[in-house]
């Protein structure tokens, strides 16, 4: 089921569309910087590491991943796992894969694991073109931390591969999320805004601190805990909060769309 | 051995009951009209065999097997089908999307065997040359016999179909009602519902009627004929004729020739005879110059079923 899952992914237009726009970002930005680089004193505008990418190509990658983070995440979770099953309701294929017989929860479970496949690939992708982009034009160069300690150019890379590994790992609650409001509805679009607009308001209550007592439920909260890794020590306390949110997030909302969608009647 | 079988099978919405206590059996290798107007419960009856929803209330079982259990989803393997409308990934090409279809379900020999049938299929419903092309493409009626191909894929033991001959054309009809006959000679069992006498009453070996979720004959196309006989009466006053006729059990009027005087009515026997009809209208004086038996199609068969069934009683 997974394999056919994929194998659909690869015949959409959707797919490249999304992987051209996030491959382009760190593309835009090396590119943007090498035509008009800054002058005077780091301003603190911009996104987070922008500027560091005049010095060193392997911050193309991290900026990449940090911009994409609150907006085209949310996006692309949205059209992989809130689109999943409502989509093929809308479009008529769902009976035709529930007859085959699929089961229900194995197909709950397929959608899931193919939203994330293709989250991970998209972020994998935003990190290749980052290193590749930077590396052409600005050179390739170990990190040096938010602590001012300079790390050795193979934990640079690791550093980089767990900044992406974690980012996914912490989209997996929302993604749990927008498989469980697919089973809601018939129709894709629909699932794939509400699934956006929950990350979005997730975001935007996690940013304001006098909702401090709630933040710990939101299932974006800890998304930003990668910058941990770039502190020395390694800061790891906010990364386990997060994926410990994110496992929960995981677990229950799984739990419910397979609940959900195996008693429910299907129409589509 | 039966194909499909329900027992008081009802699903209802709120308050509206959309099929209502539907006591059906398809035996192995028939060939079955469910025929009924559209909304009649025919689509619901279909998924629920189909395990797509389950009823209110009542059983329903495929191939022996209770729908909604293990042995229910098991025997879903051997039947292909086409509910309401054929869905495609519009996106993939005809080919892809029986693929798709053919390795969803995991593997095993029912994988190996429907992916060995992609062309085969394809020929059947005649779509070997536009296989290629995008579903988007493909007009309604192509659509239509994709559907087809795609329930044909695992050779399956029975065939349920939901108006397949929608959009298509009176050839394409013909030639699917051909390809039904023919599956259900070499032992298929094919469940065939539509909206359409002609089209059951060509093919089927026995016929359904379902109106308001209720089925209400049944029986080879030839004894629903004969369900309901009309009769056409020349009298010569029509006023006085419905009169005496509205006082004869078992005879229902169909029409009258509207002018006063001399005129035609229409009758539908359901119970009494010509004889008797005759006998009341001369007993009360009125001449009748003719009184004509008329064999009725399935068509009005249908129509008397269907509509009865809003005459309160």
């Amino acid at each position: 089921m997974f394999r056919v899952e994929w194998m659909k992914a690869l015949r959409r237009w959707r797919t490249y569309l999304i992987a051209a726009a996030l491959a382009a970002i760190p593309i835009i930005m090396v590119l943007a910087l090498k035509l008009s680089p800054p002058t005077g004193p780091d301003s603190g505008d911009g996104p987070p590491f922008l500027e560091q990418i005049l010095s060193n190509g392997m911050f193309a990658a991290l900026t990449g991943l940090v911009v994409i983070q609150p907006f085209f995440l949310p996006l692309a979770t949205g059209l992989f796992a809130g689109d999943s099953i409502a989509g093929e309701a809308q479009g008529g294929t769902l009976r035709y894969l529930l007859i085959r017989p699929v089961p229900r929860a194995r197909l709950v479970l397929a959608k899931y694991a193919s939203a994330m496949t293709l989250l991970a690939t998209m972020l994998a992708l935003v990190a290749v073109s980052g290193i590749v982009a930077g590396g052409i034009v600005f050179g390739l160069h170990p990190i040096v931390t938010l602590s001012g300690t300079t790390l050795t150019m193979s934990a640079s890379v690791l550093r980089l591969l767990a900044t992406a590994g974690y980012m996914i790992l912490a989209v997996s609650g929302l993604a749990a999320l927008g498989v469980f409001i697919s089973t809601l509805t018939d129709s894709g679009p629909g699932a794939a805004v509400a699934t956006i607009i929950l990350a979005i308001t997730s975001e935007i209550l996690d940013n304001i601190s006098s909702l401090h007592a709630i933040h710990g439920l939101l299932p974006t909260h800890g998304w930003q805990a990668f910058i941990g890794l770039f502190r020395t020590p390694v800061d790891l306390g906010p990364m386990r909060n997060g994926l410990a949110i994110s496992l929960a997030y995981t677990v229950i909302f799984l739990g419910a769309a397979a609940y959900r969608f195996s008693r429910r009647d299907v129409a589509g | 051995m039966t194909a499909l079988a329900t027992r008081g099978l009802s699903k209802t919405y709120g308050e509206q009951s959309v099929v209502d206590g539907l006591d059906l059996t398809v035996e192995r290798g028939e060939l079955y009209g469910f025929l009924g107007p559209n909304g009649a419960g025919k689509t619901t009856t279909i998924r629920m065999a189909l395990g797509l929803i389950r009823p209110s209330r009542g059983e329903v079982e495929l191939l022996d097997a209770p729908v909604f259990t293990p042995d229910g989803r098991r025997a879903l393997e051997r039947v292909g089908a086409l509910v309401e409308e054929p869905g495609f990934y519009r996106f993939l090409s005809g080919r892809r999307n029986l693929e798709v279809f053919a390795r969803a379900g995991g593997h095993g020999d029912g994988t190996d065997l429907r992916l060995s049938r992609l062309d085969e299929v394809l020929a059947i419903v005649d779509l070997t040359d536009a296989a290629g092309k995008r579903v988007r493409a493909y007009s309604q009626g192509m659509r239509q016999r994709l559907g087809i191909a795609a329930a044909l894929l695992g050779k399956p033991d029975v065939l349920v179909l939901d108006e397949p001959t929608n959009g298509l054309d009176p050839q394409g009809m013909r030639e699917i009602r051909r390809l039904l006959r023919r599956l259900a000679d070499d032992g298929t069992t094919v469940f065939v519902s539509s909206h359409l006498l002609v089209e059951v009453e060509a093919m089927c070996d026995r016929v359904g009627v379902l109106a308001h979720g209720k089925l209400l004959a049944e029986g080879p196309p030839g004894t629903l004929r004969g369900f309901a006989d009309h009769a056409r009466i020349e009298v010569d006053d029509v006023a006085r004729a419905l009169a005496v006729i509205a006082s004869i059990d078992g005879v229902e009027l169909l029409e009258d020739g509207s002018r006063p005087g001399a005129g035609v009515v229409r009758v539908r026997l359901a119970g009494a005879t010509t004889a008797a009809v005759n006998g009341a209208l001369v007993s009360s004086g009125i001449a009748v110059s003719a009184l004509t038996p008329e064999r009725s199609t399935l068509e009005d068969v249908f129509i008397a079923l269907v509509e009865g069934e809003d005459v309160p009683r």
